[in-house]
């Protein structure tokens, strides 16, 4: 009986870790641009998320968008808005739909969907079925814009 | 009092890193280059149109002004060898049949052009006098022997405006052209006119983006030391949007150098340019 009990937590826990399951690229909830969900179940790692922002081959956030917190890298991109007190703008939801799909948001944009991994038209081998980030580098990279607060 | 403070700094950098092209003038061994024009009526989206040599720096914009700062006249010098170098089973170059290679002044405003329902270019018309008429090798689309050679015949043309056909026979081209420069291709799912019409003039990280005009290739850049074709370029482009480049000399390109060039009417050539 004391047995059963241990395995019937086992079995709770194994299904919290199924529960928290990877939303796949295609499967990603968009209500009017907002992504309520979170897309890994895993709290965002902020400090991860910086570096994604930062990271050339990764986020490449900089290229476009100016962002204070990162002045200690050179360049800037000017294509896009600054990003400082961005979280003052949107909420967590709002945030990880423009990181995800920022077409859902703002029509015709030229900002990348960071998780979409299909539709594309003539991707460089190896970057078909790929999505430019992982769940969890969007979810960091999320995590991390909620730090960039003004007020 | 916060407020007021961000929004004057706003307006600084505004005015600080917003300078879209600069207002140098260019001249090349004392000629006059024509580097901001009126765009021509096709574009709707841009008023006018100006050489990629007014987003460079200053440093790079004076090795254009001098043949002897120019790095690019090395590989001019290799093209006149090679125009003189007899090759193939006919026992002929180049010279055999163009005397003196200063009679091609005008070609390179008019590429490319429609031959026999064909679009052609610069390159194309190289290798079918190779192929055809001398009896030898094509050369590679891109490689040293092409762009030296593309590289003479094209300073023949320099200080003169580009002035291709878009209408007529090319029409059809200049449509496939045009819609492939704001077709978002790649990963990146952008297309050329997201960096080269609505972004010109700004930072994209470390670059400062132009407008993509053609009318300085080939182009010799600090990047890589060598002469670069425009479709090298183009290709060099779409693998940043991590996108499979068409082929080099292949329909699409040609149609896409076509539209380019019309974008490009009444610059001045400024072959063999300097960029970074
Ligand atoms: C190629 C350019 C480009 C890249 C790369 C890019 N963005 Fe954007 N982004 C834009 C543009 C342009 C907008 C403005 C929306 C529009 O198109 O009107 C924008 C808007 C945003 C906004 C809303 C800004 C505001 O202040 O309202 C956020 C947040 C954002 N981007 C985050 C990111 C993050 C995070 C990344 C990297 C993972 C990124 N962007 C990469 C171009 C880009
Ligand atoms: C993500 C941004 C981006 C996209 C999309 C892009 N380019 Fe570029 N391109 C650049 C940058 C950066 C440079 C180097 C700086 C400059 O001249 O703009 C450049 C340079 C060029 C040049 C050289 C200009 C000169 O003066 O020497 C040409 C031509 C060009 N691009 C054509 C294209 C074409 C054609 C496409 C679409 C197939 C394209 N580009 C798509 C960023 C881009």
């Amino acid at each position: 009986m004391k047995h059963a009990s241990l395995f019937g937590l086992i079995a709770a826990l194994g299904a919290t870790t199924a529960l928290a399951e990877v939303v796949a690229p295609t499967k990603v909830m968009f209500d009017e641009g907002v992504v309520a969900a979170s897309l890994t179940g895993v709290a965002g790692d902020a400090a991860e998320g910086r570096k994604v922002f930062a990271n050339r081959k990764q986020g490449n956030c900089l290229a476009c968008h100016a962002n204070s917190d990162l002045s200690e890298e050179s360049f800037h991109g000017e294509v896009a808005p600054m990003l400082d007190g961005v979280a003052d703008r949107w909420n967590e939801a709002e945030l990880r739909g423009i990181v995800a799909n920022a077409k859902m948001t703002f029509e015709d944009t030229m900002m990348p969907a960071f998780y979409i991994d299909s539709g594309y038209v003539r991707p460089l081998e190896g970057f078909d079925g790929q999505s430019i980030l992982t769940a969890q580098q969007v979810e960091d990279v999320v995590a991390y814009l909620m730090t960039l607060k003004e007020e | 009092m916060r407020t007021t403070f961000s929004i004057a700094t706003a307006l600084i950098l505004a005015a600080g890193t917003g300078l879209a092209q600069d207002s140098n003038s260019l001249s090349i061994e004392g000629e006059p280059m024509v580097t901001e024009v009126a765009a021509p009526a096709h574009m709707e989206n841009v008023d006018t149109i100006y050489s990629g040599w007014r987003f460079r720096s200053q440093e790079t914009q004076a090795l254009e002004t001098d043949d002897f700062e120019n790095p690019a006249m090395v590989f001019v010098d290799k093209g006149i060898d090679l125009f003189d170098k007899v090759e193939g089973s006919e026992g002929k170059a180049c010279s055999s049949c163009h005397e003196d290679v200063a009679d091609f002044a005008g070609l390179r405003t008019t590429l490319p052009r429609v031959e026999d329902g064909e679009l052609v270019t610069m390159e194309n018309l190289v290798n079918e006098c190779r192929t055809e008429r001398m009896g030898a090798e094509p050369w590679k689309w891109s490689g040293g022997q092409m762009t030296a050679v593309t590289a003479l015949i094209g300073l023949q043309s320099r200080g003169m405006p580009v002035n291709v056909a878009i209408d007529g026979e090319a029409a059809p081209f200049w449509e496939k052209g045009k819609e492939l420069y704001y077709t978002k291709v790649g990963q990146l799912q952008m297309a050329c006119s997201n960096c080269h019409e609505d972004n010109y003039g700004v930072m994209i990280r470390a670059d400062h983006l132009s407008q993509g005009q053609i009318n300085g290739f080939p182009t010799y850049r600090l990047k890589n030391a060598k002469l670069n074709s425009a479709h090298g370029r183009f290709k060099g482009c779409m693998k940043n949007i991590r996108a499979t480049p068409y082929k080099e000399g292949g329909e699409e390109f040609l149609a896409l150098e076509l539209y380019l060039a019309s974008r490009g009417q009444g610059l001045s050539v400024e072959t063999p340019s300097v960029r970074n």
